[in-house]
């Protein structure tokens, strides 16, 4: 089963190849991974998307509760949580048509064009990986130039947060 | 007070109350041994070859259970201890290994005996830190040995570059150190133990497995007492070999690849297992589909991690071994009437049925020696005293199986990684943590030259290590395993062109002797062990076929050992 993990590590240099090289030495999947630091500078904070049996899931949190840079960490899919991407898409907008067909589906899934040049166009996709993925079918017709992904970043509903204890 | 970096290092250490620091120099660390011959409370022992630094480091942090120290130079010298760090990381050894590196600006560059060490050691420490600032030195000093030492322990590498060891700071050594994300957790949950304890007084065929965290721990006396109080048959992993007296009635060896028959039964057979301080390592359960069909399982260790990573667990109970054990034994006391004796009682008969096979027996022969009785004879020698290390194969299988171990930190072996070239400068470590105690490292004639110049260490610091070399001019495990599985091809496991040992002894000069008689053995061996101050090495000529028994082969289950040869099972079970 897919997982979000949230981690908040040591804003240190390093940290970030603690992890990673976790998952692969052990051999764990990672889909995406994102990183960077808080409204703490002291902490980064990390969104992890794995998958794997309950068994794996436990010893990737377990492992990473073991290494030293980490605070804290929480399986968001736990409990209720959102989960949100980002996604650029550069797309060939040579002729009127295009133009507007892609104008139509920015609009449909409520996207930004963020930058205009002569042939191209380049939009901006933020809503859960899976919405993402629709705009990415529904532009099927048009010629991607160059697609960037930001990955997972998640978040619990509700009162539930990931804080660290105060430094001492 | 103001001092330079290399300075406030060595009060660092000063101030840890370290006595030894295992080291080898170089450009990079040259002022660092500039201020450690400024100072004379603390002992530089200069090894041969940095990873004899980290052996013996480790070693001592064996034997005391203190962090060991070691100090290298950049680039090769870090390089050079990347094995003896991986083999303290496998065993959860606490030791602090100081790696100089080149100057902050040079970082990155290629520069001259440059390597990452930080990213080189990540996966075999427990952290590691790059020192990027004069002012916080003592703050990661103290950091790390408290990081090395606490939880589970183990190394830590603190990189320190050039230039920062020449600058100056206020020197202060933090006496405790909190770190927000790190935390060990040392009780454990109180409920958690209840439920272990519901569960091991319903057992009917109960076995208590303990391992080298009950060692690390110091939590052997806790084990035996509550041995005493269960009177459940109890049985150790290689590491934790001591931990309960091997003489304790409970006590049934060594359990797993080369285990007793009784032990190994008595895991495949029971219904409740007590897991105390051992991580279902491979080499023990044997194949994880056969292992134990029938048991719930408590296990005690302070790694989550280490709990259920390889086989489900009934009730988990994170905590310090010794702590839990306190707790366990505190309870137990009110509630043993309550274990079903009659059934336990059963349960013994059978497992003394188990061990009337012998399983250690062995053939003695008046024309070759055979390995395991030198052992036997160091035990009566040493009258069961000695620190033993070893190496890795046969011989470190057959002082495991026949040194009988009454005290936990005697027993001093790489277990986790098995790295040959250990022994020798471990016992080092280990001669120097206890200089009037008798050290002796049992080795091979392949791993004994794996680190074979720390014998010029050895006469330098005159430590009277004795070195017992069983020679079979093979490396005999592998030639045991190619005899089983490869149908005997013995694909370079013969060591061709092999020194004269005591030629080489006496040219490091130390004492050499050969022994090829078994009618000789006892009296070499009595006249090596009187030379109280001088390093032996004992060359001894064994069966160059003598195997290893019993043994689980590969994909095998605790069910299916294969005993010594003429035994019945042996030919009904074919091997592999
Ligand atoms: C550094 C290292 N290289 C290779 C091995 C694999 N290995 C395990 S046992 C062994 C042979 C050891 O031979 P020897 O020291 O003579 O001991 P014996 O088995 O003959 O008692 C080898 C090569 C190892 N454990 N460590
Ligand atoms: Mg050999």
């Amino acid at each position: 089963m897919r997982r979000i993990i949230a981690v908040l590590l040591e804003n240190e240099s390093g940290a970030l190849s603690r992890v990673a090289g976790l998952f692969s030495a052990r051999g764990y999947n990672i889909e995406s991974l994102t990183v960077a630091p808080t409204d703490d500078q002291s902490l980064s904070r990390m969104t992890i998307v794995t998958s794997g049996t309950d068994a794996i899931i436990e010893q990737i949190t377990k492992q990473l509760n073991k290494l030293i840079d980490v605070v804290k960490l929480r399986d968001l899919t736990e409990g209720r949580h959102l989960g949100r991407e980002l996604m650029l898409v550069k797309v060939c907008a040579a002729n009127i048509d295009q133009k507007d067909e892609i104008k139509r589906l920015v609009d449909i899934f409520r996207g930004h064009i963020i930058d205009v040049t002569e042939s191209t166009y380049t939009l901006e996709m933020t809503g859960s990986s899976e919405k993402v993925d629709a705009f990415l079918e529904a532009l099927s017709q048009i010629e991607l130039v160059e697609v960037v992904r930001s990955g997972i970043l998640g978040i619990s509903r509700g009162k539930n947060a990931l804080k660290a204890p105060p430094l001492s | 007070m103001i001092l330079k970096g290399a300075d406030i290092l060595v009060r660092c250490l000063q101030d840890e109350g370290i006595e030894y620091i295992f080291g080898y120099p170089g450009g990079a660390a040259l002022h660092i041994y500039d201020a450690v011959y400024r100072q004379d409370k603390i002992k530089h022992i200069l090894v041969r070859h940095e990873q004899g630094a980290t052996h013996a480091a480790d070693g001592y942090a064996r034997a005391t259970g203190k962090a060991g120290v070691v100090l290298v130079t950049s680039g090769p010298g870090v390089t050079n201890t990347v094995t003896g760090i991986a083999t303290a990381f496998m065993d959860s050894i606490p030791m602090v290994v100081i790696t100089a590196q080149v100057s902050s600006h040079l970082i990155g560059d290629d520069a001259f005996q440059e390597v990452d060490t930080v990213g080189i050691t990540r996966p075999c420490v427990k952290h590691n830190f790059l020192v990027k600032d004069v002012n916080q030195l003592a703050e990661t000093m103290k950091k790390a040995f408290y990081v090395a030492t606490s939880g589970r322990p183990g190394p830590v590498v603190v990189d320190v570059p050039k230039d920062i060891t020449a600058q100056t700071a206020e020197y202060k050594y933090p006496k405790t150190i909190n770190m927000r994300s790190y935390q060990p957790r040392t009780k454990g949950h109180i409920k958690q133990i209840e439920r272990g304890i519901e569960i091991l007084l319903q057992a009917k065929k109960p076995i208590i497995y303990s391992g080298g965290g009950v060692v690390i721990a110091n939590a052997g006396p806790a084990l035996t007492q509550l041995v005493d109080i269960l009177k459940f048959p109890s049985t150790s992993t290689l590491m934790g070999l001591g931990a309960i007296p091997a003489s304790n009635p409970c006590f049934l060896g060594m359990l797993g690849m080369h285990g007793t028959y009784e032990s190994n039964m008595a895991m495949y057979e029971c219904d409740v297992m007590l897991a105390i301080g051992a991580r279902f390592d491979d080499r023990v359960t044997g194949e994880l589909a056969k292992f134990s069909p029938n048991s719930k399982i408590v296990q005690i260790d302070i790694d989550p991690a280490s709990i259920g990573k390889n086989v489900a667990v009934e009730v988990p109970i994170v905590g310090d071994c010794n702590e839990v054990l306190l707790v366990m034994n505190e309870q137990l006391k009110t509630k043993v009437d309550k274990i079903d004796r009659a059934a336990v009682e059963q349960w013994w008969e059978i497992i003394n049925q188990w061990k009337t096979k012998d399983s250690l027996a062995y053939d003695l022969d008046d024309k070759v020696i055979k390995p395991q009785y030198v052992v036997q004879k160091l035990l009566e020698i040493t009258k069961g005293d000695a620190y033993i290390t070893s190496d890795v194969g046969q011989h470190q299988m057959w002082a495991a199986q026949y040194y009988t171990f009454e005290q936990p930190r005697r027993w001093i072996n790489s277990g986790g990684l098995g790295t040959m070239g250990f022994g020798l400068p471990a016992a080092m470590g280990v001669q120097l943590a206890f200089p009037h105690e008798v050290v002796v490292c049992i080795t091979g004639d392949a791993s004994i030259q794996m680190c074979l110049q720390e014998l010029s260490t050895c006469l330098q610091y005159g430590l009277p290590i004795k070195i017992i070399n069983l020679n079979n001019q093979y490396m005999g495990m592998v030639r045991q395993w190619q005899e089983f599985f490869y149908d005997r091809r013995y694909s370079h496991s013969y060591m061709d062109a092999l020194p004269d040992f005591v030629k080489l002894a006496e040219s490091y000069g130390h004492i050499g002797m050969r022994v090829e008689d078994p009618g000789q053995v006892d009296d070499v061996l009595e006249a090596a062990f009187s030379m109280k101050d001088r390093l032996v090495f004992v060359d001894v000529i064994t069966d160059r076929t003598e195997n290893v028994y019993p043994m689980i082969a590969a994909g095998k289950g605790h069910n299916e050992m294969h005993l010594k040869p003429g035994d019945q099972d042996a030919q009904e079970r074919e091997l592999a």
